[in-house]
């Protein structure tokens, strides 16, 4: 590989005219995208928490029905990234050439992956958002802590939006996306503490766990949703920076090489 | 004349595949020029490199006084590009298109929205101003492009293969319009295939085969320089027992492809005569084109 694909990112503001783009298109779906935000995450968190609550005392110390709370807002918030960087992405970069045309222009592939990872991340944030309101509505959390998930949403959205672009930059095609999802997204979601504490796992288990992101985010998650101070909760943020700024910057090295031709 | 494109020993190579082979090209203001090649003959990635899309392997690139790829984002400030496959954005209305086209340049969307009627003008797609691009036929698209190339009003407009895939109607349109942006100055350098629109549009041309720039000039220049300006095709299920016989004796060079003859000469009476006598035989008798002129240089036979 050439070594001019290594370069560090060069960063500018001419990212907001793409972001804006993606706003404006985003404007004109809006309502059937917010219900399909919502929709998968609320009907999950009510039909189990309310059926498997009804068995179950309590869980980790709260109500079931709570403690799945936090991790749907995590998970939504990792899905939503997730299909807009792996499969909107991969849409503007191959199938409609949005890319091509945008590169034309003064603007640098650089600023084209920052405001892919950007404008997936704010689908997180509006996801997670939508999620949180939910909540919210139905008394599950009434801590004004909770207010500080909608930075982690944006956070989390960081970091699944980073790493998803890896796989887009890598994807022949959209088939390929199925084993992201398959072995990464799916995998995590049943791992990472959404349904049960990570500490149900076996040991070797709870040691993947602890290297996942979305262990992370809900570690972070869980304790803000009922008002307390996460514990470790630089650490947790740090590890949700390094994947999001590693996975840009490996993204962003594998677009430069796959679009040089 | 100032070059406001020059390359200098350009090249380019793909997997141990040289595409672009030591290419030096210099294209002055206010000119049209045309790149002529077959399929994977390296036009599409000279314009990338000249572009500062891709960057050389060896040689040099300025565009507009600046190196690329070195400073490619300052010298796209003043270039248009209409790409070869259309990617207008396809959940946008036309004017949309131009809208968020236009702040990609820098532009306050006040500077943009006066500009808008301008060009769609220019594209005549004034009625179709908010219709959603997929409602567009091909030329209409292809329009569009054109006009989505002028937002910023470029000094130089690169255009890839502008008319491939139009109807007659909509390639006329377009000729029409680029021959009004030479009018304004702009420099335009385009890539075709279609001999009629390189003639037609282009002020000076330039014949690509594997990578290398093989002959360039005016149409006429290349005409003149590379083959003889009367042709004569014979047609006819005889023509090949008539090759054998004949064709020889009454043409410098000639050229089998099927069941026709091209016949290259200086002075076509004395074929033409013959030919008249034989009753079997169809025959077409034309001055020398660029067609004739491609094909010799690069060949009859099919690249894909």
């Amino acid at each position: 590989m050439s070594t001019q694909y290594f370069a560090l990112p060069r960063l500018s503001l001419r990212f907001f005219p793409i972001w804006r783009r993606h706003w404006l298109v985003w404007k004109k779906i809006a309502a059937p995208s917010i219900l399909g935000h919502l929709a998968d995450p609320v009907i999950y968190m009510l039909g189990l928490g309310y059926g498997l609550g009804s068995l179950l005392p309590e869980m980790g110390g709260m109500s079931y029905m709570a403690f799945l709370a936090a991790g749907t807002v995590c998970y939504s918030t990792m899905n939503s990234a997730s299909f807009e960087a792996l499969y909107s992405g991969f849409a503007r970069m191959h199938e409609q050439r949005t890319w091509e045309a945008i590169l034309n222009t003064p603007v640098s592939l650089d600023d084209v992956v920052l405001s892919e990872i950007l404008w997936a991340a704010t689908k997180s944030l509006m996801s997670g958002t939508a999620v949180l309101a939910v909540i919210w509505i139905l008394g599950l959390s009434n801590s004004l802590m909770s207010l500080w998930m909608i930075p982690l949403a944006l956070l989390i959205g960081l970091a699944f939006a980073a790493i998803g672009l890896i796989m887009t930059a890598l994807a022949p095609a959209y088939d390929f996306f199925m084993y992201y999802f398959t072995l990464v997204i799916t995998p995590m979601m049943l791992l990472c503490g959404v349904f049960f504490p990570v500490t149900q796992l076996p040991e070797s288990m709870q040691i993947v766990a602890s290297g996942l992101p979305l262990t992370h985010a809900i570690d972070l998650a869980r304790p803000l949703m009922n008002g307390a101070v996460p514990p470790q909760a630089l650490l947790h943020i740090g590890v949700l920076l390094a994947y999001a700024l590693i996975a840009f910057y490996v993204s962003l090295v594998l677009f430069r090489r796959r679009l040089s031709r | 004349m100032s070059a406001v494109i020059r390359a200098t020993g350009l090249q380019k190579s793909y997997g141990g595949n040289r595409v672009v082979d030591g290419l030096d090209l210099s294209i002055n203001r206010g000119e049209c020029f045309g790149l002529l090649g077959p399929n994977g003959a390296g036009k599409t990635t000279t314009l990338r490199m000249l572009l500062g899309l891709i960057a050389p392997d060896a040689g040099t690139a300025m565009l507009l006084d600046l190196p690329v790829p070195q400073a490619a984002r300052e010298a796209r400030i003043r270039v248009g590009v209409v790409p070869q496959m259309d990617n207008l954005d396809p959940d946008f209305t036309v004017a949309e298109n131009l809208l968020v086209y236009g702040r990609y340049f820098g532009m306050q969307d006040s500077e943009i929205e006066a500009r808008i009627p301008s060009l769609l003008e220019f594209a005549s797609l004034t009625s179709k101003r908010d219709a959603k691009v997929p409602t567009l036929s091909g030329g209409m698209k292809r329009r569009l492009t054109l006009a989505r190339a002028l937002v910023n009003d470029p000094d130089v407009i690169f255009l890839d293969e502008p008319t491939t895939g139009l109807d007659p109607q909509a390639r006329h349109l377009i000729w029409q319009r680029l021959r009004e942006l030479t009018q304004q100055g702009k420099t335009l350098l385009l890539t075709t295939h279609f001999m009629d629109e390189a003639e037609r549009l282009c002020h000076r041309l330039g014949v690509m085969d594997n990578g290398k720039l093989i002959s360039q000039g005016t149409p006429r220049e290349l005409i003149e320089q590379n083959i003889e300006p009367q042709v004569v095709e014979v047609f006819g299920e005889t023509s090949g027992h008539w090759v054998n016989e004949h064709a020889a004796k009454f043409a410098q060079r000639f050229e089998v492809s099927g069941e026709s003859v091209f016949c290259y000469v200086q002075n076509a009476q004395p074929l033409v005569a013959h030919l008249q006598a034989q009753s079997e035989l169809r025959y077409l008798h034309r001055p020398a084109n660029l067609e004739d002129v491609f094909l010799k240089l690069t060949g009859r036979e099919m690249r894909d």
